[in-house]
């Protein structure tokens, strides 16, 4: 049956408005994009696309840019978060989805809203202020210690440990991004049918094969979606790791060395980025991060709607 | 009901009107973060005497140059002096406001403020990483009877782009020929050693922190902070406490020439008490507004008149009299005095 032709004109004002809010929004991102690629586009002809990815040159005295060093910081900071996050965050989602009692689930929920809630800058100071002496003087050293005679690993922690390097950086990001890896992967679990975990225990599983057999396996696409956006937050946070990195626009072997990110770079240099090739390097650096963004929450949202769709069926 | 809508007409008609006046009698102003502190201290001040507001936004000496050459503001500021031919070519003119020092500080163990002596040549090694021991046979001949240990010098910069890095690099590119062709000067650049801290705060905190180390902050900080500063060697040979006396030498005995809009770095400066890292700060008008022109150089010269005393309570070291005379001449030529 069709609908009525005769329309209420509010109606049709609010379907108009709704729509242009969602076009908007389309409109916002051409717009940053065009910005990027016009104001980077000095940059762009300078140094090319190839040359300026592989380069490792930052040298705003002799107008040498490359985005290699930002690249590789932005990379290492990123997967190390994410290695000392997943554990931390699944198992979070496992203890409130299976294990914990009721009345437990309401205040570990609301602690992990809580710490998404803390504003960067936050994290940011108290890295600097408390976490880096900590690691500094001796988390730091400890490893040092221990991995000292092993070969390749004590490679990892050469150096003299300062608590402002990749390491210090990649711990404040792991606690930044665990809320978001535990909030998705407690929804991918709690989409597990109650019919398929209530047979495995009737079969006599325990809880740890249940989780292991039957939930994980369920909600692995989802888990994994889960993990990439959170990856796509550690990618574009700045200030939580501007203090405590060091801006060094160096490729290095060491955790306990200073290294840059795309975004410390941009947060560190734009204000006073004096010639028009240095801000345009800049804008060109902010492109890349913008594609890289594009591609990560592109590949988070493929896994997740998979996962979905897999529930449907 | 009536008496609150008669209310609410009230203000509006109020704000609106103060809106007005206010737009008339507000002046504004972008760039440089250093000086930020002492214009808003003048401004509160020439506000309460005048009723003329200063609306300043510290967005950064880039930002500032950007925003004036754009002819979005009434001046903009920047730590950097803009040479000449980018002055004609955006028609812009520039005379300092403030000078500011900055301090090389060190963290090593027994050793107290003001007692350390360095010269150009051994600060440009340490920054260069050539010398990597305070126990190095040219720190020890600077400082006769005093005792090192054979401790790595960690370095400390800045990690953000800053015009106390632009001023410090041109104290090294000016003394030491040696950083000017493997690193230059510029607001940030590619140090070949040392670890970053961002801010002033940020180099004055691992200064603190890690031991044996060497950092460079602007004179508020390290007095504040209560680093151990070094004291060093000027063009005249003569070593140097780095403080208001001496920051005001280097300002008088340098050549900051009108004629060239007053672009000079303060460093390395004849004074025979003269200290050798200092730098002024810069204020850029649009060469064609002259009316807006003229009350924002009523301001500067309000404040140069009023505010030396404010200036020095911040820890910024106010021009020499002979200067401010140069620009008010310089002001007058542009028939904006």
């Amino acid at each position: 049956m069709r609908r009525p032709t005769r329309r209420n004109p509010a109606d049709a004002a609010f379907l108009s408005l709704t729509a242009l809010s969602s076009f908007s929004v389309i409109l916002i991102v051409i717009g940053i994009l065009y910005v990027l690629v016009s104001e980077s586009s000095l940059a762009i002809q300078k140094f090319g696309v190839i040359r300026f990815l592989e380069s490792t040159d930052w040298d705003p005295v002799k107008e040498q840019f490359g985005a290699a060093t930002n690249i590789y910081g932005t990379v290492v900071t990123t997967v190390l978060s994410l290695v000392f996050a997943i554990p931390i965050a699944v198992g979070i989602a496992i203890f409130v989805t299976e294990v914990s009692p009721n009345f437990l689930k309401g205040p570990i929920g609301a602690a992990i809203e809580l710490l998404a809630a803390i504003p960067s800058i936050i994290y940011g100071m108290w890295g600097l202020f408390t976490l880096s002496p900590i690691m500094a003087n001796s988390i730091e050293p400890f490893l040092k210690k221990v991995t000292a005679n092993i070969p390749l690993v004590g490679l990892l922690f050469e150096g003299t440990p300062m608590g402002i390097d990749i390491l210090t950086a990649s711990m404040i990001l792991s606690i930044m991004i665990i809320p978001f890896t535990a909030s998705i992967s407690r929804d991918a679990f709690n989409l597990t049918p109650g019919v398929v975990k209530e047979s495995a225990y009737a079969l006599g599983a325990t809880k740890w094969e249940v989780v292991k057999n039957v939930v994980l396996p369920y909600s692995k696409l989802g888990v994994f979606g889960g993990v990439v956006l959170s990856l796509g937050r550690a990618l574009g946070e700045t200030m939580a790791v501007a203090f405590v990195l060091g801006n060094n626009h160096r490729v290095t072997t060491s955790l306990l060395d200073a290294a840059a990110t795309i975004t410390v770079t941009l947060a560190n240099e734009f204000a006073e980025a004096d010639k028009d090739i240095y801000l345009s390097a800049l804008f060109y650096l902010a492109l890349v991060l913008f594609v890289l963004s594009f591609i990560t929450l592109a590949v988070a949202k493929f896994f997740l709607l998979k996962a979905e769709k897999k529930v449907a069926r | 009901m009536k008496n609150i809508v008669r209310v609410i007409l009230t203000i509006a008609v109020v704000l609106s009107f103060s809106a007005v006046a206010g737009a008339a009698e507000t002046l504004n102003g972008a760039g440089a973060s250093f000086p930020y502190p002492v214009y808003s201290a003048w401004a509160f001040d020439y506000n309460k005497v005048t009723g003329v507001r200063l609306n300043y936004q510290s967005i950064g000496s880039g930002g500032g140059i950007k925003q004036i050459s754009a002819r979005t503001v009434d001046f903009g500021a920047s730590d950097a002096p803009l040479a000449p031919t980018q002055l004609n070519k955006d028609n812009l003119l520039q005379f300092p406001a403030v000078i500011g020092g900055v301090v090389p500080v060190v963290n090593i163990p027994g050793v107290k403020a003001g007692v350390l002596k360095l010269d150009s040549e051994a600060v440009c090694k340490i920054y260069l990483g050539e010398t990597k021991h305070w126990d190095d046979k040219k720190i020890k001949s600077l400082n006769p009877g005093m005792k090192f240990t054979h401790d790595e010098i960690t370095v400390v910069h800045r990690s953000d782009g800053s015009g106390t890095t632009a001023i410090f690099t041109n104290y090294l590119s000016s003394v030491c020929p040696e950083w000017k062709s493997k690193v230059g000067a510029g607001t940030s650049v590619n140090w070949p050693v040392g670890i970053g801290g961002k801010g002033n705060e940020g180099v004055a905190n691992y200064t603190k922190r890690a031991a044996s180390s060497i950092g460079y902050v602007e004179l508020a900080y390290a007095e504040q902070n209560k680093l151990a500063y070094a004291l060093l060697k000027n063009h005249a040979g003569t070593f140097v406490q780095p403080s208001f006396k001496s920051f005001e030498d280097a300002a008088a005995t340098a050549s900051f020439d009108p004629k060239k809009d007053f672009a000079l770095w303060l460093v390395d400066a004849p004074g025979k008490d003269a200290w050798p890292i200092s730098g002024a700060t810069f204020i850029l008008l649009a060469k064609e507004k002259k009316g807006s022109n003229m009350k924002v150089v009523k301001f500067y010269d309000w404040a140069f008149k009023n505010g030396d005393n404010k200036a020095r309570e911040l820890i910024y070291v106010p021009l020499p009299q002979s200067l401010k005379e140069k620009i008010r001449a310089y002001w007058k030529a542009a028939g904006i005095y």
